[in-house]
């Protein structure tokens, strides 16, 4: 593990090292997560862990994580011991940088990974009950933790595709991401409040949904609404913009399982 | 396979108090209302009846149609009346059952 | 490409949420139907309002899971006590929400749950006391975004 104060300096090298953007970036003392705008009945259903319908997947991974899998026979457990310990901090440093496949690989990738080459069974597909469950256990070890990209140089080329991402027009309606999450967030569309987009509680439960989802499916949604053909799930399109947004939520705090409208 | 529950009831409580018991589950809650994506029907398969038993005795029960959101999060109230067994049934479309306990100890 | 029409239709209705004519809907309660619904649970007995709060939030983000509230104010005792709760809709696809019985050994006449509404519409909550008598309470809610009525992608 590196040290906090050589973490920081990286990361405010690796911002400092960015290319200029062509819209106005948020600055980052504004950001705010999109908890910040919902309902109290919705905030309190996120708070309380005894009623975050997000919590009954948590179960179901903390299950997963003890049961043998594949020809290998063994759990997750097995190599990570306590999730507790082992897995704290990793959600909130990941997409990250993996030799074998030469690029980043997001959380639901890396998991993949292990499961065949480690544990020798079969893969999770995004969106099954199972990598849900897995992510947002996973993911929960990290709640309360800042996220934390890496400092990885490698990951820079991979930021600046998901920047040019969100700066991209796309669509009928032709409109890019930063023109509503960085130019027109806390105004009104729809009559919902227009959040900055930060994903700061995946797996989130969307009431939407009325189930557990991944960043990628939101990020479906979100080309869907743009009336552009979404990516299939796994592109690397969208693990790049996973990587920009993780960057571009750098230090604010992860809340897995998050509610969502 | 089985539904996922998360109950909650506090472990202890003094014989006379009112105690409230939270409860959650993993079902789809289907209406029947809903069409695929090229306009088919998706059947109903909803929770329809929930019941609480407290050593036994009926203490709670309810009818759920439609319009209870997806993952039923239902709270309710009980006297702490004995130390002894909160049993929780949930039955629903197409032969749904999932079951669970918990213990409370009165004193 | 080869996808039959319906597919982009619903899949365009599924986008828009509020507003967004295409999508196609079944049938609606009507106040006609919630009023025959509580009829089947009163029967002829009077309704009369009070005693029964239903707390409900006044502007929904998003109408597939609103947090919802219904307590009495009664001593639950074996000689008073509510015996059923019921809630209704006017405008979800059919009117009945939960139906909740209780007695003298709930200690406290207050149940929570997370209801669906379809669209802007009241809700009304009645109970049944011991003494055979009904009390009713109702609830405007707004909603943004209504559930049951849009379409899974």
């Amino acid at each position: 593990m590196r040290p906090r104060a050589r973490l920081a300096v990286a990361i405010a090298a690796l911002a400092a090292a960015a290319l200029p953007s062509s819209g106005a970036e948020i600055p980052l003392n504004e950001r705010r997560s999109a908890y910040e705008d919902m309902s109290r009945d919705n905030k309190s259903m996120q708070d309380d862990d005894t009623s975050n319908p997000g919590m009954l997947a948590v179960l179901d991974g903390e299950a997963l994580w003890s049961a043998p899998a594949g020809a290998s026979g063994k759990s997750c457990a097995d190599c990570h011991g306590d999730a507790k310990a082992s897995m704290k901090g990793v959600a909130a440093r990941y997409p990250a940088f993996n030799d074998n496949a030469n690029r980043p690989v997001n959380l639901e990738q890396r998991i993949n990974l292990s499961q065949e080459q480690d544990q020798k069974a079969p893969t999770f597909a995004y969106e099954s009950k199972e990598m849900l469950a897995l992510t947002a256990y996973v993911a929960m070890q990290s709640r309360g933790e800042p996220i934390a990209p890496p400092a990885d140089p490698r990951l820079q080329l991979f930021i600046e595709k998901g920047r040019a991402a969100f700066n991209q027009r796309q669509g009928q309606l032709n409109l890019s991401c930063a023109q509503c999450h960085d130019d027109n967030w806390g105004k009104h569309l729809a009559g919902n409040t227009v959040p900055q987009a930060h994903p700061t509680g995946y797996p989130i439960y969307r009431l939407e949904w009325q189930s557990l989802g991944s960043l990628q499916r939101r990020l479906r949604n979100c080309m869907i609404g743009l009336r552009a053909e979404p990516y299939a799930y796994g592109a690397p399109e969208y693990v790049d913009m996973e990587v920009y947004l993780m960057w571009r939520a750098r230090g604010m705090t992860l809340e897995t399982p998050a509610v969502r409208p | 396979m089985a539904a996922r529950t998360l109950i909650n009831v506090p472990p202890k409580a003094k014989r006379g108090e009112v105690i409230q018991i939270k409860t959650l589950i993993s079902h789809i809650m289907e209406t029947g209302f809903r069409h695929d994506n090229v306009g088919k029907p998706i059947p109903r398969d909803i929770i329809t009846s929930f019941v609480c038993t407290y050593n036994g005795e009926t203490i709670f029960e309810a009818s759920l149609y439609q319009a209870i959101a997806a993952n039923p999060f239902i709270t309710f109230h009980t006297v702490a009346t004995e130390s002894g067994t909160l049993a929780f049934k949930w039955t629903g479309d197409n032969g749904f059952v999932q079951e669970a306990s918990a213990k409370i100890t009165v004193g | 490409m080869d996808e039959p029409l319906a597919t982009r239709r619903t899949v365009l209705a599924a986008i828009g949420g509020a507003g967004l004519a295409l999508a196609v809907r079944p049938a609606q309660a009507t106040p006609e139907t919630m009023k025959s619904a509580i009829r089947q649970v009163v029967g002829e007995a009077a309704v009369k309002p009070g005693r029964i709060k239903l707390d409900l939030p006044p502007l929904v983000e998003n109408g597939n899971t609103v947090a919802m509230a219904v307590t009495v104010d009664s001593p639950m005792t074996a000689n008073d006590h509510v015996k059923a709760i019921h809630v209704f809709t006017e405008k979800n696809p059919q009117p009945n929400v939960i139906s909740a019985k209780l007695g003298p050994r709930a200690g406290k006449a207050e149940i929570q749950t997370r209801v669906r509404l379809a669209d802007t519409e009241t809700v009304v909550a009645i109970c049944e006391m011991s003494d055979g008598s009904f009390w009713s309470n109702t609830v405007d809610v707004i909603i943004t975004l209504g559930a049951c009525l849009e379409d899974p992608i």
